[in-house]
């Protein structure tokens, strides 16, 4: 074999994976038009284009550009992140059962959130709950690292994760429980569901920042964790500095996921299911796997947050929650499949 | 020997976790050599191929090339040494080539699949000098233990290092791939890198190696031609061991015989 056909090789790989990108994009382009043309007045996409580009009645283009673009915008974006940062961490951690939503990060970024909430300083025009999510997204990422060590396996990771989650969860029920005011309970009970509807273009303007600087800084390391397959040390003697890729990683999923939750509460199981969703198609590698996944992540929202406003019911099913109903189950299935990791105990 | 050290150190000392692991190590190394490091358990050996490729915090001095250690970038001493690690670990089921070619990666190819021509030969010399172009698009999970560990050496080879540490590169083969490996590393130093391997296997060092490093206790306590390095009092000395010794087709032969 010469370099030429070494290359060809690869070359045939990176067409296949070009491909899946394509369709990827047709797909969710497709389901950003459907998600601007499902809801109590039903638009065909044509109708929405049109709409969209300033064609159609006023009232099209009310519907169209001022209520259903925003949400469509936040389903977009926050899905990506999430199963962005769920291919990064999978690719930090080299396991396949690593997920932003399994370690605590969406719960903690929840109870900050609840806090600003509960102590009425959510504003739609404030930064406080971005920050407030993020910040504590951001301790508790960094609290899962630092319990679980450098070459912790997947045993240890899941129980500080399992830990984590359940003391976000714990704090934000003793938030709600000290609130004297039970509108504001409600209030926090529905947003914990996790949620699109009715989002404005400043719930955009508050989430977008962070997002876009989420998915930047995790983009930025792609080739760190590529390198990382072969372990930390050998990574560390090809000149990869993973300090300070943990740092990176830790900081862009708190800010992506912070970000996300602080306008949609949260959505969880779309960053565990989004990577295992691509890996049989693009590959394995933990660098390929970050654009895919986010756009996998994106369609995933955008069709279940579609499937809310289809599925015929007496009150709203809240986006959160259809997630989680789909997302758990699959979880199950891929412990049953690691089943032999998890009983060896290491990764 | 008069040419000029390629890796030297002085005063070399390293703890972890409170325990001194290596202490006060000098040594002067040369290009175009093939080091065995040798020692019992614990002795610090693969502590000091980490130290050298700076991969433990140590004290003292390292310089390759005349340059201290400490002043290099993470980047420049990647391409300086060629790290193999023991256990071959690779965590995700990536194509043979896509491994190999992570090599490069010092050398600012990033993405096995946007090689430049240079990367893409080196990535074919390492890959043809390990044998393991034939299984070059598997996947290196479904691969034996010997396929892997070849791989392993083919990775780092693809750096095209001037100094290669390699940790008990031979310990999970059969003794054909054993004397393949030790070949293979045995001409890459003799193109002109320095190339040391720690092994357990006296004999394999005997016969392959230049030189012999012997550590015992995190002290270096005998070096020199494995004749001399391993002599019968080293031998009692660190291993307590006796040993058989011989010559055959005029290289040293090493057998590990009895405990004493």
């Amino acid at each position: 074999m010469s370099t030429q056909n070494v290359m060809a090789t690869a070359d045939i790989a990176a067409r296949r994976r070009a491909s899946v990108m394509a369709a990827l994009v047709i797909l969710v382009v497709l389901l950003v038009l459907l998600s601007l043309g499902v809801g109590p007045v039903r638009l065909s996409p044509l109708r929405v284009i049109d709409a969209l580009f300033g064609g159609g009645s006023d009232v099209q283009q009310v519907i169209v550009r001022e209520i259903r673009l925003p949400r469509t915008i936040l389903g977009l974006a926050i899905g990506a992140m999430l199963g962005l940062s769920g291919a990064a961490m999978q690719g930090l951690l080299r396991n396949p059962l690593a997920a932003p939503e399994l370690f605590g990060a969406p719960q903690s970024a929840a109870f900050g959130a609840v806090l600003v909430i509960a102590f009425g300083l959510a504003d739609v025009r404030s930064y406080a709950l971005p920050v407030a999510a993020i910040a504590a997204a951001f301790a508790s990422v960094f609290a899962l690292l630092a319990i679980a060590g450098r070459n912790a396996g997947l045993l240890i990771l899941i129980l500080a994760g399992l830990a984590i989650s359940s003391l976000a969860g714990a704090a934000t029920a003793l938030v709600m429980n000290l609130s004297s005011n039970p509108f504001v309970v409600l209030e926090i009970a529905f947003w914990l569901l996790g949620s699109l509807d009715d989002r404005s273009f400043r719930h955009v303007m508050l989430a977008l920042p962070f997002i876009v600087a989420g998915a930047v800084i995790l983009l930025s390391q792609r080739h760190a964790f590529r390198a990382l397959s072969l372990g930390e040390e050998t990574a560390r003697s090809l000149g990869v500095d993973v300090g300070r890729l943990r740092l990176m990683v830790i900081s862009g999923v708190a800010l992506g996921v912070g970000g996300a939750v602080a306008v949609s509460g949260s959505i969880g199981f779309i960053g565990l299911v989004a990577p295992h969703l691509m890996r049989p198609l693009v590959g394995h590698d933990p660098a390929r796997l970050l654009v895919p996944s986010a756009l996998a992540g994106a369609a995933l929202l955008l069709a279940a947050d579609i499937a809310v406003r289809i599925i015929p019911s007496t009150s709203d099913i809240k986006v959160g929650v259809l997630t989680s109903i789909i997302g758990v189950p699959f979880f199950l299935y891929l412990i049953m499949r690691e089943r032999r990791a998890l009983s060896g105990g290491v990764a | 020997m008069t040419d000029v050290a390629l890796v030297a150190a002085q005063g070399l000392t390293v703890k972890l976790a409170g325990r001194l692991v290596l202490r006060d190590v000098s040594l002067s190394l040369s290009p175009g050599h093939l080091v065995a490091l040798v020692g019992p358990n614990g002795a610090g050996k693969t502590t000091l191929l980490r130290a050298l490729a700076g991969l433990v915090p140590s004290e003292g001095a390292i310089h390759v090339r005349g340059d201290a250690l400490s002043s290099l970038s993470l980047r420049e001493r990647a391409r300086r040494f060629a790290y193999l690690p023991q256990g071959h670990l690779v965590h995700w089921p990536l194509p043979v080539r896509d491994i190999v070619a992570l090599g490069r990666y010092p050398h600012g190819a990033t993405d096995p699949a946007r090689l430049t021509a240079k990367d893409a030969e080196a990535v074919l010399r390492a890959m043809q000098a390990a044998d393991v172009m034939d299984f070059s698009e598997r996947r290196v999970t479904e691969l034996s233990g010997g396929e892997r560990s070849r791989v392993a050496l083919a990775r780092a080879l693809a750096v095209e290092a001037p100094v290669i540490l390699a940790d008990e590169p031979v310990s999970s083969l059969d003794p054909r791939h054993q004397l393949d490996v030790m070949k293979t590393l045995r001409a890459v130093a003799d193109k002109g890198a320095l190339v040391i391997v720690v092994t357990h296997d006296l004999g394999l060092a005997a016969r392959f190696a230049d030189n012999v490093l012997v550590l015992s206790d995190g002290r270096l306590v005998s070096q020199g031609a494995p004749a001399e390095a391993l002599a019968e009092q080293v031998m009692a000395e660190v291993f307590r061991i006796s040993a058989y010794r011989a010559e055959f087709q005029r290289e040293a032969v090493i057998v590990p015989w009895a405990e004493i």
